[in-house]
């Protein structure tokens, strides 16, 4: 793999992964949209996007709130979708093994962002002074830092991520054994799993809510079956 | 009952510039979150634009004295902090005393957090992503799946970074009131039961997609998936569902490999 093939996968996975929390917020490291991207970019974002939807469905009981410690899946994503829409996206086994990778990432993904954390409370305190007197360049100053922190942390997690998983998936993909449909059948039963679990979650105290559900998927397997 | 804050009396919006980059460094207001202040940081770089209209300008004490107490820790939900830094501007720029706009500040968090927790987190985002997967189940395209996701859930976000900034200035120190509106209170349960009826939705159609065509082995799929998620739910406690499925695709990678 050349430098300028991981290049872009990194420098996306960075942007991506900025998303998750310090800036915009604005969810484009949701996997379907990361993991889209990350299609995207090697030439195939149908295929991103159905490794995407995958994710979606295992990260629908992720709520990133405050101090908590949670799966990074902005940046696993884009791995994830550059990973399955590279030329092993046709192989037997590759979508399930770009969701593993995709979780084994997102979860060293979530280390990385506490030791940014505490790497901010570092930099935060070396300027103490400065902030207890009201200056404005270091209020300034700290903020830029772990926002650039946060930057580096997505491009390095997910150019190694990268440049690691392409030839782990090969190697992985000449000992497959199990047929396509099989693959994908316990993958897909496996995420929507937890999809439904954590709907449960969610939304068992809810009024109405369990009524909602059965009434959603009576007409979703309606369209299933109308199909 | 504790008396309510009484509605200061009305002052002029912030000049459009002022607000323009107080509402772009929202978007960034975590960009230095720590575990000892957590967004306090984030608090004082939103507020630097309004506080700049201190009588004297960035220079003088009073100046200095504001950023260095809304620097201090602050916890809040990162899209309703919005109302913490329109109110929190008012007060300075009101001439609050220091120690009323401590008591305000620390008063806030708590609100601020449980209910954008539980509008946000626990239910326009999954909304959003449960409307995205129906338009995938339904065949829809990655940049129609994609939009669909991003501009709705974005709606959400970026109205309540414009009104949360508008209402805390507008209701200073009496912001509570603000805290009060139906969308605020009644908001969670509605979107949580929109939730659920598109989640009952989105999940088969998106398995039958992901299956693919012939949607070989469908039925065993959903059986599956439902005894799946009696575990995922008695095993909560224990296990979070993403570790759940780490274990499960690791076993079948295993398996699939060793046969």
């Amino acid at each position: 793999m050349t430098v300028a093939g991981l290049l872009p996968i990194a420098l996306l996975g960075g942007v991506i992964g900025l998303d998750t929390v310090s800036f915009p917020q604005a969810m484009l490291s949701r996997p379907l949209v990361a993991a889209t991207l990350g299609g995207a970019l090697v030439g195939a974002p149908a295929q991103g996007l159905l490794v995407g939807a995958v994710l979606e469905l295992i990260a629908l009981e992720t709520l990133p709130v405050g101090a908590s410690r949670y799966p990074e899946w902005g940046s696993a994503s884009v791995v994830a979708g550059a990973l399955y829409a590279s030329d092993a996206g046709s192989a037997v086994g590759a979508l399930v093994a770009a969701v593993l990778g995709a979780l084994a990432v997102a979860w060293l993904g979530g280390w990385t962002m506490v030791k940014l954390r505490q790497h901010n409370a570092v930099v935060a305190r070396r300027h103490q002074a400065a902030l207890d007197a009201g200056s404005r360049g270091a209020v300034l100053g700290v903020q830029l830092s772990g926002l650039t922190a946060d930057l580096a942390r997505g491009v390095l997690l997910s150019g190694a991520a990268y440049a690691v998983l392409v030839p782990a998936e090969r190697a992985l993909l000449t000992h497959w054994s199990l047929p396509e449909q099989w693959s994908r059948a316990a993958l897909v039963a496996t995420a929507a799993s937890v999809a439904v679990g954590a709907m449960w979650k969610l939304f068992h105290s809810t009024p109405w809510a369990r009524w909602l559900f059965v009434g959603g998927l009576g007409a979703g397997l309606l369209v299933l079956a109308a199909r | 009952m504790t008396p309510r804050t009484p509605m200061p009396p009305a002052r002029p919006p912030l000049p459009l510039r002022t607000r323009a980059a107080m509402l772009l460094r929202l978007f960034a207001i975590q960009g230095s979150w720590n575990y000892e202040t957590l967004m306090g940081n984030g608090i004082a770089f939103c507020l630097e634009p309004a506080l700049r209209m201190l009588p004297g300008g960035v220079h003088t004490p009073a100046f200095k004295a504001a950023m260095a107490r809304q620097g201090r820790y602050f916890n809040a939900h990162p899209y309703l902090a919005a109302f913490a830094v329109g109110a929190l501007a008012r007060a300075e720029l009101d001439g609050e005393t220091p120690e009323r706009i401590e008591r305000f500040r620390a008063a806030l968090c708590g609100p601020l957090g449980s209910v954008g927790d539980r509008l946000v987190w626990a239910g326009w985002l999954p909304l959003s992503s449960l409307a995205a997967l129906a338009a995938f189940g339904a065949g829809a395209s990655a940049l129609v799946v994609v939009i669909t996701f991003l501009l709705l859930y974005n709606a959400g976000h970026v109205a309540l970074l414009v009104w949360g900034l508008g209402t805390g200035w507008r209701q200073g120190m009496a912001v509570a009131a603000g805290l009060g509106h139906p969308v605020l209170r009644q908001g969670p349960a509605i979107v949580g039961g929109a939730a659920a009826l598109a989640a009952g939705l989105a999940i088969p159609l998106a398995l039958a997609r992901v299956v693919g065509a012939g949607r070989v082995l469908l039925g065993e799929i959903l059986v599956a998936a439902l005894l799946g998620a009696v575990i995922v739910v008695k095993a909560q406690a224990r296990i979070e569902g993403w570790r759940f499925a780490l274990l499960v695709v690791s076993a079948v990678v295993l398996y699939s490999v060793i046969r």
